[in-house]
């Protein structure tokens, strides 16, 4: 079985976040992790790894230096990385970005596609189904539990108050949610082993079947029209009353604040 | 001349850094109270391959250098002395003997389960009137037919009762040696569930009281002959020799209890008012930080510097005892400043720095007391 899984380095929200003056993330000034959700997507290549024999192939787009998510995907146990890096690729919105990742999965062979759900930078849940769309593969979405049977997934789908389980035929996509599993460690000798590694570099001209109109900020339907960091509210007031006292204490408090 | 670390190293300070702030810290309180060997931290870190980084990956090791070793010692025990010295303790002193010494089969037999982490590791060299002075053996190893019957007891064994494998020294003979007679001593490797094989007492201590430190009783334990570690009569130097090894290891240990104990007092006075400000606005606490951070950031040099001799020079017995030294009294040192920054909350067990001070106490005893590093330095100077 082959499988590819897309992973985003992303800001390290411990650390201060910085833009571009266009709006965009100011990326290479930042200090970043793994995104969470493509962590656990990860994951869960590795563990259908160790249980059923895979191949699994990371592939990133991004700057030169994303190249390091690549390396601790590969130091936790992935076998191939890719980085699709190009000056022409910068500033993509969730519709380019995915245009770019498909253009460059098509050249590769695959099982299975695992993208994490949503990258903390964005939010957006695009790129996974986007990616799908393009390829024109089933996509099966929030996926907390995932299976094999024969040629297909059995894929747990987190809802609301509940689950679906679904059954895709492969080749098929499933975005993960962080929750799916714990990540392992990377091991030590595996840093050592991810940076003897070759990693392939592509560019535009990898793309397979991408209009140059998709790609990166000419070819992102969405402008940031302005960008600022979160401002952090107080820590508020916490006070230990009985239910009866609780609320005229609100009262009052609202009164006072002329709300009501 | 190049002070800066690979990108490899970077990424397992990181990784290492995540363990122990995720996996370690939470319960170091907690392993300190009680006094009971972290066994769930050790399963995690054993699947991590923590346990056999400078072990070769054919031997089912991690394949990575002393430094790297010396890293995940020092992060770990940044955040619980206890932890740093059961991988010190299981790597420097039993993997790395049997690596250096071992037959191929031994090897073969032990490193696996070692470096994975199947099974723990322990020395045992220090008995009652043996301490500083190696050479006053009393535990005795005498060969009867295919077996070595060894009789005798060892005290103060990191590991004691947790460990399945270990290297144990003891007397084979005496010997003549210019002119004076002096005692032959050999290392074996002896395996827990050896028929008698026991346990004695646990010891009650200051420190890394996590680390089951216990007596080792032999009472006419038959192990095979071909349990021998090393030559017959070689004992003393390859005691002498893995000490060399696990001062770097415990080096590191002190080294990560001064970073986090000057870590702990940071956070703590940039909060702490007094006056009307915080009281890392005040010169005094400003001058203090400023020499614990010099002192600590010259012990992590000398601490990667004899790292790094481990793997590019055959002796590195001077460049451990001064990094062990050096360490050892920064940690001790840092972390008495950081529990006099930290005021009367320092002195209680609410607060992380009080644990680091006594651990750090250790530092300057175990694996050669400071005044032995002394003399190995100033030994090599008056050659």
């Amino acid at each position: 079985m082959k499988i590819v899984v897309c992973i985003k380095q992303v800001p390290d929200t411990k650390g201060g976040v910085k833009f571009n003056p266009d709006g965009t993330l100011d990326r290479g000034a930042m200090l970043t992790i793994m995104n969470p959700d493509d962590k656990a997507g990860l994951e869960a290549a590795l563990r259908l790894k160790d249980e059923y024999g895979a191949e699994v192939t990371v592939i990133t787009m991004g700057l030169p230096k994303a190249e390091e998510v690549l390396r601790e995907a590969m130091a936790m146990g992935a076998d191939k990385g890719i980085l699709v890096t190009d000056r022409v690729l910068g500033g993509a919105d969730t519709w380019a970005t995915s245009q770019t990742l498909a253009g460059a999965i098509r050249n590769l062979e695959y099982d299975l596609i695992i993208t994490g759900r949503q990258a903390i930078d964005g939010d957006t849940a695009q790129v996974g189904p986007q990616i799908s769309e393009h390829l024109g593969i089933p996509v099966i979405s929030y996926a907390q539990k995932i299976q094999i049977e024969g040629d297909s997934v059995i894929v747990e789908r987190q809802f609301d108050d509940r689950y679906h389980v679904l059954k895709a035929k492969m080749p098929c996509l499933i975005t993960a949610l962080a929750e799916l599993n714990e990540p392992r460690y990377m091991t030590p000798g595996g840093i050592f082993d991810a940076y003897k590694a070759d990693i392939t570099v592509w560019g535009r001209a990898n793309l397979v079947d991408v209009e140059d109109s998709n790609l990166g900020l000419k070819g992102s339907p969405t402008q940031i029209a302005k960008a600022s960091d979160k401002v952090r509210k107080g820590a508020g007031e916490k006070v230990t009353l009985d239910p009866t006292e609780a609320v005229d204490y609100i009262i009052d408090k609202l009164k006072v604040k002329h709300v009501i | 001349m190049d002070f800066m670390l690979t990108k490899q190293h970077e990424m397992a300070r990181t990784l290492f850094r995540e363990f122990a702030e995720k996996e370690v810290k939470p319960l170091a309180q907690e392993v300190d109270e009680t006094e009971v060997f972290p066994r769930g931290t050790v399963e995690k870190m054993a699947k991590a391959g923590f346990l056999g980084i400078p072990v070769p990956k054919e031997y089912g090791g991690q394949g990575c250098d002393i430094l790297t070793y010396a890293m995940c010692v020092e992060e770990l025990s940044k955040v619980c002395g206890t932890t740093g010295v059961i991988v010190s303790a299981h790597t420097s002193l039993c993997c790395d003997p049997i690596l250096t010494y071992g037959t191929e089969e031994q090897k073969q037999k032990y490193l696996p389960d070692l470096a994975s982490g199947r099974k723990i590791g322990a020395f045992g060299l220090t008995e009652p009137g043996a301490g500083t002075d190696a050479q006053g053996q009393q535990t005795k190893a005498v060969l009867e037919g295919d077996e070595w019957v060894l009789n005798g007891s060892k005290i103060f064994i990191t590991n004691g009762k947790e460990a399945d494998v270990y290297v144990i020294f003891a007397v084979t003979g005496m010997i003549e040696k210019r002119g004076r007679m002096s005692k032959e001593i050999t290392a074996f490797i002896v395996e827990k569930g050896t028929p008698g094989f026991t346990f004695g007492t646990k010891e009650k201590k200051m420190g890394i009281r996590g680390s089951s430190t216990y007596e080792l009783i032999f009472t006419d334990c038959r192990i095979p002959k071909e349990n021998i570690l090393g030559q017959q009569g070689k004992g003393f130097g390859i005691a002498m020799h893995t000490l060399d090894g696990g001062r770097i290891g415990i080096a590191s240990q002190a080294l990560g209890l001064a970073e986090g104990a000057l870590e702990r007092t940071v956070e703590y006075v940039k909060e702490r008012k007094q006056f009307g400000r915080s009281i890392g606005q005040f010169q005094n606490t400003q001058f203090q930080l400023a020499d614990m951070a010099t002192k600590v950031e010259a012990a992590q040099l000398l601490v990667y510097k004899a790292a790094i001799a481990k793997n590019t020079q055959k002796v590195y017995s001077v460049e451990a005892a001064k990094a062990k030294l050096y360490a050892a009294e920064v940690a001790m040192e840092v972390t008495t400043k950081a529990v006099q920054l930290h005021g009367g909350y320092g002195y209680t067990r609410e607060y992380d720095v009080e644990r680091m001070m006594r651990d750090a106490k250790i530092t300057e005893i175990y694996e050669g007391t400071s005044e032995v590093q002394r003399m190995v330095i100033s030994g090599a100077l008056l050659k």
